[in-house]
């Protein structure tokens, strides 16, 4: 697979790899997708429990390359965006910025359902209403 | 043989042609360019007597009579010549044909096209080890089955199939026994004959002949076996494969052949103590490896590994740059399923999605095994690192446990 430069850099030097406290408060834990599938994220947000803005987030990955490049780069455009603005963030746009392949699309919306999976779970213990 | 620095351990792939079968391959594009089916002048004799002489080379390899080998364009054809030929041939003697699940896809799918005829086909499963049963290979055979069909050795895990065993089955129940032969003609001993096997699909790509050109062996006495063609017009080849013959190809064949035949033995004991260290070293640099296939009876050259809580085409992307080899993960195939081989072995879609295989060859290195294993394990820990999966494991996590959301 001929991946693009900006894939292969993140792949390389993944951004914001590592481990957020799963039961601090202001932490949420995204973890989707499976190993019988060959595609585990766990992607973390730190919130600032004022300005409602992803102070940090964090990933770690079980998957190919596409996986890995899709959700380093979504940390990468967590931090310092409120909650709603990171709801936003469309799979489609990973795939552009990446210039994934048609065959590794689906890399992309993992990553988009585990930014949900995280900003559901810090709402549910924030005890926050899920906007529809 | 490669450019700085690129080390290529994907020979059950395909081997690079070894530049004595170029150099034998040569005068027949320009000086001895006739058509070997021309009889009528010296251009032609020229050209027959290069193709002649390949099929002496090749018959000698696998101790056959010359006019028991088949040229063909390469093992696929051959399976489908074998399957599809004796389906076609003994259509009155019976319809029913046995295989194994880990057969390659030239197999299965041309038994899948025999369905469509009308045809019956038994696909078996393997043990963990990937090996047949033989008590369940007799119980699958009936009045109706002509033809059983099982690979010689798998390109996935290397596995070698108790072929001996297999072939006195067949003797004693009077049926065909056919075998994919690609991955050990060449690398092993492989006597047909003394095996019990009738018909034999083999290939000049996989040991260090040009690619687009293959054999079919048809036993000829005791018995004879026949094979309706599949590729019709001219006759060639007894009347079971037509087309004009790619006499350099067919010649690089030959030359392969003779190479392999006075080279093997010595080949395959360098290359299995190479294979043994590149094991050994990664699998003591790591825990969470596993070997994939029976490592008694195996092929001298491969390993097939798989680092679990990492996945496939992702740790080959740290390597990848210098070091080619395949994986079983469904990221590496366009259908997006892992290996089904691998699945076959009972190793669950999480480990196939883990594995590697490497398949050393002749022109590989001690000090290229050095680099690969260095590289290797450094790749493994860094996608470790990077693993959820492998953080959840080494805090005691049941991941069996988890309820994952799959999507």
């Amino acid at each position: 697979m001929a991946y693009s430069e900006k894939l292969i850099e993140h792949f390389k030097k993944p951004k914001n790899v590592g481990t957020l406290d799963k039961d601090a408060q202001n932490v949420g834990t995204g973890l989707v997708g499976a190993p019988e599938c060959g595609d585990v994220m766990r992607l973390q947000i730190e919130v600032d429990d004022d300005s409602k803005i992803i102070k940090d987030a964090k990933f770690k990955t079980f998957g190919c390359g596409s996986a890995i490049a899709s959700s380093s780069l979504a940390t990468e455009w967590l931090k310092g965006k409120t909650i709603d603005e990171a709801l936003a963030i469309d799979n489609m746009a990973i795939v552009e910025e990446l210039a994934l392949p048609p065959v590794k699309i689906h890399c992309s919306v993992l990553a988009e359902d585990a930014i949900k999976s995280a900003i559901s779970d810090y709402k549910s213990k924030n005890s926050i209403e899920e906007t529809a | 043989m490669n450019s700085d620095n690129l080390i290529y351990l994907d020979n059950n792939s395909t081997t690079p042609t070894d530049p004595r079968v170029v150099e034998a391959m040569l005068p027949y594009f320009t000086q001895h360019y006739g058509n070997a089916a021309s009889r009528n002048h010296p251009f032609g004799w020229a050209a027959e007597s290069g193709v002649d002489k390949a099929r002496e080379q090749i018959a000698s390899l696998i101790n056959v009579d010359p006019r028991e080998v088949i040229f063909t364009s390469g093992a696929t054809e051959g399976d489908n010549l074998a399957i599809k030929g004796v389906f076609e041939m003994y259509s009155r003697k019976g319809n029913h044909i046995i295989t194994l699940k880990t057969e390659h896809k030239a197999v299965l799918d041309s038994c899948k096209k025999i369905e469509k005829q009308g045809g019956q086909v038994t696909y078996l499963d393997v043990n963990a080890d990937g090996l047949v049963d033989l008590n369940k290979l007799e119980a699958a055979m009936t009045d109706k089955t002509i033809l059983v069909s099982i690979m010689w050795a798998n390109n996935e895990t290397g596995v070698i199939q108790p072929m001996k065993a297999i072939g006195d089955l067949c003797a004693k129940k009077g049926i065909l026994f056919m075998s994919d032969a690609t991955q050990a003609v060449g690398k092993i001993p492989v006597d047909p004959k003394a095996t019990g096997v009738h018909l034999m699909a083999f290939t000049g790509h996989k040991m260090y002949g040009p690619k687009g050109v293959g054999a079919l062996f048809v036993n000829r006495k005791n018995p004879r076996v026949k094979v309706t063609s599949q590729m019709d017009g001219g006759g060639h080849e007894r009347g079971m494969r037509s087309g004009t013959l790619n006499v350099p190809a067919i010649v690089g064949f030959g030359k392969a052949a003779e190479l392999a035949e006075h080279e093997m033995e010595d080949e395959a004991k360098r290359l299995s103590g190479m294979r043994d260290r590149l094991e050994k070293a990664l699998m003591s640099n790591m825990e969470e490896c596993y070997i994939n296939g029976n490592t008694d009876n195996r092929m001298p050259h491969v390993t097939n590994i798989s680092f679990k809580h990492v996945e496939g085409e992702g740790l080959m992307m740290t390597f990848n740059q210098n070091i080619g080899v395949s994986s079983g993960s469904a990221c590496t195939s366009a259908s997006l399923e892992p290996s089904y081989v691998l699945i076959a072995l009972g190793l669950g879609d999480d480990l196939a999605h883990s594995s590697i295989r490497f398949s050393l060859g002749r022109f590989n290195t001690e000090e290229e095994i050095d680099k690969t294993i260095k590289q290797v394990t450094e790749g493994v820990n860094h996608m470790r690192d990077l693993s959820p999966i492998w953080e959840m494991y080494k805090d005691g996590v049941d991941l069996d446990a988890v309820e994952w959301s799959e999507h």
